[in-house]
């Protein structure tokens, strides 16, 4: 079962949606030396990581749920939620998402389905198993997506949930972006998978499920591999884990620092922990966002000027998100108190 | 009308009639339902119940979504500390999500957890936890000490839209009492004055309720009059109860089985001596539990546990300090 084959529209707006998430992206970390102080706590970018994430969601239906980590920008960049507002939030205004209650680990637009996020390693993986448990009992075809980290596949969440989701035939997808690092310990340090040479998706096997490992830079390989297994749970056949083979191009977040110093985003671990500048520079030549660029105007699905274009609407636009976010007022004091209850 | 039941029969009787009223009200857990015949299997079906994996951070994360996506989830878990392999799920995640939002998303859910079993159950299943979670904005914790309370408060507990930690306790399990029939909503937030009195007031919940209902009839007989209370509920706290109260009688004794200084007493003394410390004719006592493990050895266990005897005495002794009619 594969999913729907992708016209040239559908390809275009696949690169539409990555460039808009890197140039969100880039704006929130030149946040930090434009409005320095307006960007408070921890931010975590997904640059580098865009096919991944745009590859997934286009297989959403209107129904469908997805849960994600902090590393959560991306995804309701891709469903069209108003990059204002998530601007607004990453600011901690009145006018952002979640009111400027959640800021930038916490975005939740359950309109498009995004039910939330978990700031705690792994603890979502759960939420979206229950969430796939909602989807079964209500039998209308819906399906979850699961996004994590392979830090998380080592908490007891992700084992206690993919036991489940596989014994209940559950209909969720657990796509886990391998970045490479655990913040700065790299994946085969902490990982007795990774450390013995195998693919981390090998961790299905235990849970008599599919694991599948993919590029997570090419979002069509993402968009057919994620796109069967959402078809595979939809059937009522249940789960699968997606490892999708991702590099941020971003250190893990920005500098964590008490208030007062100024907050920055450091170098990438590889470098500044490593000292490994030659794979830093080997996955910016392999950069999936001019990577597909390149494939999709090679390939005669769009030509330099309809890229460059729409580098251009996604630049104009993420301006309009700064500044409306900047120009927007602090929330009321009661608001504190408002959402606490039900 | 109403019709007898034990206390645990009683908490059946609130889940089996609000499944009944509501389709969304979903009920899993450890060692439930594993057969076709298992009651409530045959009653609501695979769907609406399910024996899970002994996974207590799956099984409280699972409610999380589940109530995220519009279900209403009883989590069984049997002995209140198996929360504690899932602390994160109750205390920093079910809590967070609606705050965190902004108010876009809710997470009803009812952990349902039996506690203080101290019946020779030793140091991990004989705890009295409520401290550890009412603190937690968002999470809502309650503790019946009758049947008809026991069903009231799982029903409430069911409707209402928030995370809730529903304790009961294990040493009233069979426990007789009148249980009004049909729908019975006991709401949160207010306290039960158990027995009216003048000269003190005790408050407590539970088994120690019981203690110190004892306590009161031997008290009577010596001439003193004890008003007892029963908070019913945690968060939120009834401390307007207790004031009115401690306006009538000046003293206060509180009773609490947890130790010393994880039990929910030192909040309600601190709102009393806060906002009510003119009233007081005497210092607050708290009679808790030892700061010991709970051991298993019976006399050992009964050491450590508050009892009428020592409740009696607390009193005697606030007396003392100030005597009646002063």
């Amino acid at each position: 079962m594969t999913p729907s084959p992708l016209d040239n529209d559908r390809l275009i707006w696949m690169y539409t949606q990555m460039v808009r998430i890197r140039e969100f992206e880039e704006r929130v970390k030149r946040t930090f030396e434009e409005y320095p102080g307006v960007i408070r706590g921890h931010t975590h970018l997904a640059d580098g990581v865009e096919a991944s994430i745009v590859g997934s969601v286009a297989n959403m239906q209107p129904n469908d749920y997805v849960l994600t980590t902090y590393r959560c920008h991306g995804y309701p960049i891709a469903l069209g939620t108003d990059t204002k507002a998530i601007m607004a939030e990453i600011y901690g205004r009145a006018t952002g998402l979640c009111k400027g209650l959640g800021g930038s680990m916490h975005l939740c637009d359950p309109s498009r389905g995004f039910l939330g996020t978990s700031g705690i390693v792994g603890q979502g993986i759960p939420h979206a198993t229950g969430a796939a448990y909602a989807a079964q009992i209500r039998k209308e075809g819906q399906v979850v997506l699961c996004f994590f980290g392979d830090g998380a596949s080592k908490q007891g969440a992700f084992h206690e949930s993919l036991n489940i989701a596989s014994l209940w035939k559950l209909p969720i997808v657990y796509v886990m972006e391998n970045n490479g690092y655990n913040v700065e310990t790299q994946t085969h340090q902490e990982d007795a998978n990774a450390a013995a040479g195998e693919d981390l998706s090998v961790k299905a096997k235990a849970y008599s499920m599919p694991g599948i490992t993919i590029d997570g830079g090419d979002p069509v390989a993402v968009y057919e591999t994620v796109g069967a297994a959402m078809e595979r749970a939809r059937k009522g056949e249940g789960p699968t884990l997606v490892e999708s083979k991702v590099y941020r191009l971003s250190a893990h977040g920005n500098l964590i620092a008490p208030p007062g110093v100024p907050l920055h985003y450091p170098e990438h671990e590889a470098i500044a922990v490593f000292g490994d500048r030659e794979q830093y520079e080997a996955a910016l030549k392999g950069d999936p966002v001019p990577q597909f660029r390149g494939r999709l105007v090679n390939d005669g699905v769009m030509t330099n000027e309809q890229a460059e274009e729409i580098l251009s609407a996604a630049r104009d636009e993420m301006q309009e998100a700064v500044t409306f976010g900047v120009e927007s007022p602090f929330p009321e004091n009661d608001e504190a108190l408002a959402y606490v209850y039900a | 009308m109403s019709h007898e039941l034990p206390y645990i029969a009683a908490i059946d009787e609130a889940i089996r009639l609000e499944m009944e009223r509501d389709e969304s009200v979903i009920y899993f857990g450890q060692n439930m339902a594993t057969t076709e015949n298992a009651p409530y299997r045959q009653a609501f079906g695979d769907d609406r119940v399910r024996v899970t994996p002994i996974s207590e951070t799956a099984e409280i994360g699972m409610a999380v979504g589940a109530a995220l996506a519009g279900f209403r989830p009883v989590v069984e878990l049997y002995m209140a500390e198996f929360m504690l392999v899932a602390m994160d799920q109750v205390t920093n995640e079910a809590p967070r999500f609606r705050a965190m939002s902004g108010g876009q998303v809710k997470v009803p859910l009812v952990l349902k957890a039996g506690w203080g079993f101290t019946a020779g159950w030793a140091g991990q299943h004989t705890g009295t936890l409520t401290n550890m979670f009412m603190g937690v904005p968002g999470l809502k914790v309650v503790s019946p000490s009758t049947a008809a309370d026991a069903k009231g408060l799982m029903a409430t507990a069911i409707r209402d839209d928030n995370p809730v930690v529903y304790f009961h306790n294990y040493l009233l399990t069979l426990d007789h009492g009148e249980v009004p029939d049909g729908e019975h909503l006991v709401p949160f937030g207010v306290a039960d004055v158990r027995r009216e009195g003048s000269d003190v007031t005790i408050v407590a919940n539970a088994h120690m309720l019981n203690q110190s209902l004892k306590a009161a009839e031997t008290l009577a007989g010596e001439g003193i009059q004890a008003e007892v209370i029963d908070p019913r509920t945690y968060a939120p706290l009834d401390v307007d109860t207790i004031l009115t109260s401690v306006g009538k009688t000046g003293r206060l004794v509180l009773v609490d089985s947890a130790p010393r200084h994880s039990a929910a007493s030192n909040v309600i003394a601190g709102e009393v001596v806060e906002r009510g410390f003119d009233l007081l004719k005497a210092p607050i006592v708290q009679v808790t539990a030892l700061d010991a493990t709970v051991p298993y050895s019976e006399p050992l266990e009964a050491y450590v546990i508050p009892d009428a005897d020592r409740v009696a005495a607390a009193v005697r002794g606030v007396l003392g300090t100030a005597p009646v009619g002063v």
